[in-house]
């Protein structure tokens, strides 16, 4: 039988304040345990949460970047279940009224096709501590730094039909969280995490399968094998003859392998009710525009405009959009350049993207400035320098020898462009090659690759490659 | 000295008839030798309140200081206090010093007041006799077989007693006016958010306001205008500038509109203490108010209402009481289970589990829309009630509490004869008003409670009713014999 797949996605995006969501102490990840908890976070008898404002303006920001509905009025619930990282007993979340509803995004399925995944809503809540089983013996350590850390959970329609949209999906998300600057997008410290929502059913067949929920998956690539693993298991099990049970299963990256958590967890009523320690969220419309107002260009609209302005390729848009720091790098190169979007972009994603590839380093930390990138491209179009130079000079930049135009100056790299110094130099070659000239002359014309050769390695490649080839088109004509 | 008023102690302390270390330490003196008849106070802050008492002559000496500065006070173990004990009358807490000052408590400290001691209290505020403290029961100073109520039972009792001429209480169903009732004495519940609740142990959040306790209204006045006040570490207190109570007290009270809601006045009351009210409003009359029969048809639902609202918040703020970072621990938890069920099910008393039980009922799925969001909507009806008594009346009044203050152990078998206890003040809450209970006589030998329903925020008009009445009456000055 032909399976369809149906995943849908809930993405736990960590907003990027500087305090908790409901308390002043700091979010920075990494400190001691137990360092950045406050009485507040401590859940101690007595204390009460005040909202933090900034998450309020982020998730607006996103709601507008998707196209939703930013509530005018949103309430906290209070998400009841005992758990010893859990210090209140109770996760503070939305439930009935998120903040944000029903909105969408668009992936790229190829270099024509897009596909619009709904998005059903995003809400606010805080996160919990970590419980370590490790390293205590026998005993559970608790550290409630995490606890109180703001989450804007962004829950996708069961729009997406293979793995592979879900990871586009994905990236499309952290990529645009990443752009607005509301999320740092940091997988490996867990500020950017989904869940995956995955059944299947016959081709055709209009009413969903039994889900899985395969939990706290927190890099593309897992989402990709969890979901595969999770729908040939799901095939195996139906085909086998037997039934899907509803129930959350754990991937586990070194098995490949999904497995059901403990049911016990499951069993959890949560009590819902909203937070009688917090007024209801309102926002009224001048709150929007000013937000609305701070909206930075979006990747979309961005990659858009690059390939107008530019003349760039789709492809090559997309790749300097794909974050703002790198599409920014592009822009400023260009305008250092006075143009040159083409040879630019050229530069960046080959030349740049490698060296700093190799060194495992982002665009942010570029030795080569945009200034100095623009600088030197300047001086290949204005002929100063031939694209093969540039090379060394870059090259010379990357290792910190100051701009273009001290290397050129240093190296002695300068294109020679003076014709008649060009002249006695072909003439200098066509003397110490009497052979070859009367070979060439004979009819031989494929040796006009090696002249042009000898001429470039006496001049150490600095003779302007256009002047060569005309020159010496003429005297050895002659 | 302790038979006087705030006032005239403040007044001694500037002339120097005798400094707050003499008056603390005469207040200490009392305590240890009558409170062991009370049992009104857990622990008592000999050592910081005398520490205190020589900063505040200190600053009473350097002029410019609140009224309140050098007064003594009793605080209920329901307020964080930084360093002292905060049990909160439970097993579960008993080991618990908190690492902070509640607003209430740093307010009171900063205005130069002198923290005694923490008071006795119903667990977790839960409770209308002051019978399921794990401290033990605290006894009414007119009848020592009898309750003061609850659950600020032991502030009641320390200030009818004169024990120190003001406590601290907190309301969340009654849980001021109805032990300031039983009691004798003068108890105001603000208008909810008020007076902050941060650091105040929560029972039911949307419920929970903290008030004075003391034996007039002028005193009444002095302290609510020391606690009250905007907060920003309690998103639910009001960012609102406090009246100046002291100047209302003793405006002219003719032209007052008063409404006698007919509920208040039916079946259950016992008719003694109808006839009391009767003749406390007459004396209103006197005053140039005007008295209107009111109607307040949803009373009747307050009760059902609160017992669910209130269990249902209650059985979530009280969750974080698990065992695992402070607080009573069960001794060998042999895994998680058993450390959160033997850690709970030994540091929480009988009340305290029967109300987390409804709670969690009341809030489970599938019972959630027919109890918890029911009780909303009858809320909704409770407070249009008295929006639209407003409309005709100034101020309503009635009875704080059905009955004076019952035998030890007479209602604990019966919790719903208990909880009827505060039928004319839970309603109260419920809206969100201020409510106040003063003394209006005698039943049985037994104090009695006048309760005044205030609009919101109007704390002043209920001090300056209250005030007025306590000028031509006496009831407030009486005192328990033996003490």
């Amino acid at each position: 039988m032909e399976w369809e797949v149906v995943i849908g996605l809930e993405i736990h995006t960590q907003l990027a304040t500087r305090s908790k969501i409901f308390s002043g102490a700091s979010t920075a990840y990494g400190a001691e345990p137990n360092t950045q908890a406050c009485a507040v976070d401590l859940g101690l008898p007595g204390v009460l949460p005040v909202l933090n404002r900034e998450v309020v303006r982020m998730a607006a920001l996103f709601g507008l970047a998707i196209h939703a509905r930013v509530a005018p009025r949103s309430v906290f619930a209070r998400k009841n279940y005992f758990y010893p990282d859990l210090p209140k007993g109770y996760q503070i979340s939305q439930l009935d009224l998120p903040i944000v509803e029903a909105g969408y995004l668009d992936i790229d399925l190829d270099e024509q096709t897009t596909k619009r995944i709904g998005i059903t809503r995003a809400h606010l809540e805080e996160d919990a501590g970590k419980s370590l089983h490790e390293d205590f013996h026998g005993q559970t350590g608790i550290d409630l730094n995490r606890a109180g850390t703001p989450l804007l959970e962004i829950v996708s329609e069961p729009d997406m039909r293979s793995a592979r949209e879900a990871v586009a999906y994905m990236r499309k998300i952290h990529e645009l969280v990443r752009y607005l600057g509301i999320c740092d997008g940091n997988m490996q410290e867990g500020s950017f995490r989904c869940d995956a929502n995955v059944s299947i059913r016959p081709q055709g067949q209009q009413e969903l399968g039994t889900r899985t929920e395969l939990k706290n998956i927190n890099s593309f690539r897992f989402v990709e094998r969890a979901i595969n693993f999770e729908v040939e298991r799901q095939i195996d099990v139906i085909e086998g003859g037997g039934r899907v049970i509803q129930e959350t299963r754990l991937y586990d990256a070194d098995l490949d392998e999904t497995r059901p958590m403990r049911s016990k967890e499951e069993a959890n009523d949560y009590r819902y009710f909203p937070d009688p320690d917090l007024l209801p969220v309102e926002i009224d419309a001048a709150f929007i525009e000013a937000v609305r107002a701070t909206m930075p260009e979006l990747p979309d609209a961005k990659r858009d405009r690059f390939t107008q302005e530019y003349g760039l390729s789709r492809q090559d848009a997309a790749a300097l959009t794909s974050s703002r720091e790198l599409a920014d790098f592009f822009e400023q190169t260009v305008a250092a350049a006075g143009g040159e979007g083409k040879l630019a972009a050229n530069w960046i994603m080959g030349e740049l993207s490698g060296l700093l590839n190799k060194e495992g380093r982002d665009i942010s930390a570029s030795p080569v400035t945009p200034q100095q990138l623009g600088g030197m491209l300047q001086r290949i179009s204005d002929g100063t320098i031939s694209g093969k130079i540039a090379k060394q000079v870059f090259e010379a930049m990357y290792n910190g020898e100051g701009d273009a135009d001290s290397v050129i100056e240093k190296k002695g790299l300068k294109q020679i462009t003076d014709s008649g110094a060009i002249e006695q130099m072909i003439r200098d070659v066509l003397e110490a090659n009497p052979k070859q000239v009367e070979q060439y002359r004979g009819g031989q014309e494929k040796l006009f690759g090696f002249f042009v050769g000898q001429v470039m390695k006496a001049t150490q490649g600095k003779a302007n490659p256009a002047e060569v080839n005309k020159l010496l088109k003429q005297l050895l004509g002659g | 000295m302790h038979q006087m008023t705030i006032a005239e102690l403040a007044a001694e302390l500037r002339a120097g008839t005798f400094s707050s270390e003499e008056l603390t330490r005469s207040c200490l003196e009392r305590i240890s030798r009558l409170d062991p008849q009370l049992n009104s106070v857990i622990t008592v802050t000999s050592d910081s309140a005398m520490a205190a008492a020589r900063q505040a002559d200190a600053r009473l000496r350097q002029g410019n200081a609140p009224v309140i500065t050098g007064i003594p006070f009793l605080h209920k173990d329901i307020f964080c206090t930084e360093g002292v004990r905060t049990s909160c009358g439970s097993r579960m807490l008993d080991n618990f010093k908190a690492p902070y000052d509640a607003t209430v408590t740093a307010r009171l400290k900063d205005a130069g007041a002198i923290m005694l001691g923490k008071t006795n209290m119903d667990e977790f505020a839960m409770g209308s006799s002051n019978e399921t403290s794990f401290y033990g029961p605290v006894r009414n100073p007119w009848d020592l077989d009898r309750v003061p109520g609850g659950s600020s039972g032991g502030s009641a009792a320390a200030v009818a007693a004169r024990l120190a001429p003001m406590a601290t209480g907190t309301d969340t169903g009654g849980s001021i006016r109805q032990p300031a009732a039983l009691c004798g004495i003068t108890g105001l519940k603000p208008t909810y958010g008020r007076v902050s609740r941060y650091g105040m142990i929560a029972f039911a959040s949307s419920l929970d306001q903290a008030g004075p306790l003391t034996t007039s209204a002028a005193d009444a006045a002095v302290m609510l205008q020391t606690i009250s006040g905007f907060d920003p570490r309690d998103s639910t207190s009001i960012e609102r500038p406090v009246d100046d109570y002291l100047q209302q007290l003793d405006n002219d009270l003719t032209g007052l509109r008063i409404g006698l809601p007919k509920e208040y006045f039916g079946a259950g009351l016992d008719p003694q203490i109808a006839a009391a009210i009767e003749a406390a409003i007459d004396e209103f009359k006197k005053l140039g108010a005007s008295v209107h029969d009111i109607s307040l048809p949803n009373s009747q639902l307050s009760v059902p209402t609160y017992y669910v609202v209130a269990p249902a918040e209650c059985s979530s703020n009280l969750s974080r009481m698990d065992g695992v970072r402070f607080g009573y621990r069960c001794e060998n938890p042999k895994d998680l289970q058993d450390l959160y069920v033997r850690s709970r099910g030994e540091g929480f008393g009988p009340e305290v589990k029967r109300r987390i039980m409804i709670g969690t009922y009341a809030l489970s799925a599938g019972y959630y829309d027919a109890y918890y969001l029911k009780a909303q909507q009858a809320r909704r009806l409770i407070r249009d009630d008295f929006v639209s008594a407003f409309e005709q009346v100034d101020v309503i009044m009635g009875p704080t509490a059905p009955s004076t203050a019952f035998r030890l152990g007479e209602k604990s078998d019966d919790p719903v004869s208990m909880y009827l206890s505060d039928i004319y003040t839970i309603a109260v809450n419920l809206a969100g008003l201020p409510g106040m209970s003063i003394p209006a006589g005698f039943a049985n030998g037994l104090p009695l409670g006048l309760q005044l329903i205030g609009n919101y925020f109007e704390e002043g008009r209920l001090l300056n009713v209250a005030h007025k009445y306590q000028q031509i009456s006496d009831w407030h000055t009486r005192m328990p014999d033996n003490f």
